[in-house]
């Protein structure tokens, strides 16, 4: 039978794969002779340009993709649930694990809710600290995706290059928080504890060094011409679209939507320093690079006038000997992702009655069923998935 | 030095009163042997230094444990690994396909090493149409590659596999044309001749520029190495047109990639760098140390650039390197009949 298996047998075994899969993805049906020419294939769970546990589902014609849906759901925790059913200070480590390759980011959202909700006071030296590290966070999640993004467009060594300066961020972080991944470092009213002795110059000299890495990053990628022509003009998002989608951070400002939390909608600190919000008005994943890279710039900026300006002080300010606040909020701040959105609601007891998180991840994988069928290659649908820099612990969380 | 071993030994044999047809025969396998040796041999060493070398690139060391000075038994010991391994073949490939495929990737890279001179007199066999022959044989390779990708009836490798197709054969044009300019030049299609045309530092570069340009572009697209690594492309394919395979027979498309490696480049020496010619050193050690400097090259490139695009890689072969490499035979026969 083996050696009898010719294309027919091979056909029919593709068409008749293509209405169940099809029914699964909830696809329409599309007429015999195109699901002849199509190829209907899982880009996952198990893939390595997908950024973990992803599947998603692509109707091919050639090199062409005709239709794609992303199927989530792989990395589901129940966090919301869990929410409900823990206290408050539990949750801030717990949501630590939902973006984790910018953990303090999500801290910085829960805390700052919380605060709002009960609140709580906090000092000075304490926002400026946590500015401090949201920002270096900032440079590290972004190190990461320029990284990976290099890697799905088959540059290797950009990945290790931005590993490298990732690690001394990492090194930082656990001289500060005592982790290297999942920080646990807020608290309400403040941080865990201040930072040690000596960090500031060590900080200064990552910065120095992270500012020479970046031409070195320029070289290697941005001014490359096969980098150019495998990102300019693919996946292009226009601004209405963006704006429709709910798209948020680097990939509302790569398509030229001028709003970033920090400025627009100030919490903590950020009112207090100078930076430039970085926008590209292309909406390509081209764009969508100009935007981060620039944005570690920033950063940089921001960390350097946080260390001048780092006032004295306590670095935890006094909280109620019991968080038991009844009411809610919602309380939205920047992550390097985009929005994160943070609904909570108390009734008086120990933990909410209800937390609601508004992950940008999630909502720009939203955008790949959209953008997916434009003329788009699998090789432009690996990149556009790059260039959204998705996680996918905050997709399913 | 060669010859003249090779005309000892054939005495020799008359005096023990062998047929002559005895001495031809185990002159062949003796050849034979020599060549899988150094093939196998040079396979083992790149797989180090590529390793060493995207290392160095990228800030890191590379193999350190296996072997004292850095690493250099790791890949022995990596061929022992894939000899253990489980030879798995999925129940729904192509078994007979499936088990070819390797093979007729293989052999082609190997045949290339066929009328390369290592040296004067030092090629396997001295053949009067050897350009001729190496643009055949490497046209070969593909129908493995399409067969591994089929037969595995899987739909990432399938894709691999017309990939591979399409990037091959578009790039077989421009290289065959390349070549074209250097027969022109030489006068002949025998490999000595042209590196004996190249004597006194006349290399075929210095007047073969944008042939040698294209033949580089298209020879690391027929290597189907970065930035024309489609047909691997980890980031898109999971894994390419071998993804279904493992132990040996996974081992044999590598041992593929790295011989036709070291044969397009030493087939780039000997039509554009003058071969085996260079001062002090003997002919054999010149062209091997510019073999081994062009694929140090073609590393380089490898872990510098990212893939392009299937519709940018078929713009690039037909509508750039074809029409450049007609012109470079047209400026080539335009410069013959002037001079």
């Amino acid at each position: 039978m083996s050696s009898a298996r010719g294309s027919a047998t091979r056909d029919e075994k593709l068409a008749g794969s293509v209405p169940a899969e099809a029914m699964i993805a909830g696809s329409p049906s599309a007429g015999e002779r195109e699901l002849e020419r199509e190829l209907l294939v899982n880009m996952g769970p198990q893939h390595p340009s997908t950024h973990g546990v992803l599947r998603v589902i692509v109707r091919l014609n050639g090199e062409n993709v005709v239709e794609c849906r992303p199927d989530i759901g792989y990395l589901h925790r129940c966090f919301e649930k869990i929410c409900e059913e823990w206290n408050y200070l539990q949750i801030g480590a717990l949501s630590d694990r939902n973006d984790y390759i910018a953990s303090l980011a999500n801290e910085f959202a829960y805390y700052t809710a919380l605060e709002r909700l009960v609140g709580i006071e906090v000092p000075e030296r304490a926002d400026f600290i946590r500015v401090i590290m949201a920002e270096l966070q900032r440079i590290s999640s972004h190190l990461v995706w320029y990284g990976t993004f290099a890697l799905d467009l088959g540059a290797t060594t950009p990945f290790l290059w931005a590993f490298r300066e990732r690690e001394v961020l990492l090194d930082l972080f656990e001289a500060a928080t005592g982790a290297r991944l999942t920080y646990n470092f807020f608290r309400p009213g403040g941080v865990r504890n201040d930072l040690p002795a000596g960090f500031d110059r060590e900080v200064k000299k990552f910065l120095e060094v992270m500012e020479q890495r970046i031409g070195e990053y320029d070289k290697i990628l941005t001014g490359n011409r096969i980098f150019v022509a495998r990102t300019k003009g693919v996946a292009t998002l226009t601004a209405a679209e963006a704006v429709a989608y709910g798209a948020s951070g680097p990939t509302l400002r790569g398509s030229g939507v001028d709003w970033d939390l920090r400025r627009d909608a100030p919490y903590s600190v950020y009112d207090r320093f100078q930076f430039e919000v970085c926008t590209a008005p292309e909406g390509d994943c081209l764009a969508r690079y100009h935007v981060r890279m620039n944005e570690i710039r920033q950063s940089i900026r921001i960390v350097r006038q946080a260390l001048e300006g780092l006032p004295e002080g306590d670095f935890r300010g006094k909280t109620p000997k019991a968080i038991r606040p009844k009411g809610e909020v919602y309380m939205r701040t920047e992550s390097p992702r985009g929005e994160i959105g943070v609904y909570l609601r108390g009734e008086g007891g120990p933990g909410p009655y209800r937390l609601k998180w508004r992950s940008p991840s999630f909502v720009h994988l939203q955008l790949l069923p959209l953008v997916g069928p434009r003329g788009l290659k699998v090789a432009d649908l690996v990149a556009f998935i790059g260039s959204i820099d998705i996680v996918l612990g905050e997709v399913d969380r | 030095m060669w010859a003249s071993l090779a005309e000892q030994v054939r005495l020799q044999f008359e005096t023990w009163g062998l047929p002559e047809w005895s001495f031809s025969l185990a002159n062949s396998l003796f050849k034979a042997l020599v060549i899988l040796h150094f093939i196998l041999l040079s396979v083992l060493f790149l797989v180090w230094l590529e390793r060493k070398v995207c290392a160095r690139f990228q800030n890191r060391l590379g193999p350190m444990r296996v072997g004292r000075p850095h690493g250099w038994l790791q890949t022995l010991a990596d061929v022992l690994k894939l000899l253990v391994k489980e030879d798995i073949i999925p129940e729904s490939a192509d078994r007979w396909l499936f088990r070819l495929a390797p093979v007729l990737v293989f052999v082609p890279s190997m045949m290339l090493f066929v009328v390369i001179p290592f040296g004067p007199g030092m090629a396997v066999y001295s053949l009067d149409v050897g350009l001729l022959y190496l643009v055949a044989v490497t046209s070969i390779s593909v129908l493995g590659l399409i067969m591994a990708g089929w037969g595995s009836n899987n739909k990432w490798s399938v894709l691999a596999a017309m990939r591979t197709a399409a990037e091959v054969i578009t790039y077989e044009v421009p290289l065959a044309l390349a070549v074209l300019g250097v027969a022109m030049l030489a006068g002949s299609l025998n490999l000595e001749r042209i590196v004996e045309a190249q004597a006194g530092g006349r290399w075929f570069i210095l007047v073969q520029p944008l042939g040698f340009v294209v033949y580089l572009i298209a020879m690391t697209a027929e290597l189907r190495r970065t930035p024309f690594d489609l047909s691997e492309a980890e980031s898109e394919l999971v894994a390419g047109y071998n993804v279904e395979y493992s132990a040996m027979r996974w081992s044999f498309f590598m041992l593929a990639e790295f011989g036709a490696l070291v044969g397009f480049s030493g087939v780039a020496v000997t039509l554009y760098l003058g071969g085996w010619h260079g001062p002090w050193l003997p002919p054999v050690a010149w062209f091997l140390l510019k073999t081994f400097g062009l694929i140090l090259f073609i590393m380089w490139v490898r872990w510098t650039l990212p893939r392009i695009r299937i519709d940018q890689l078929m713009d690039l072969g037909w509508k750039f390197l074809i029409p450049v490499a007609l012109v470079n035979i047209a400026v080539t026969g335009v410069y013959l009949v002037v001079m």
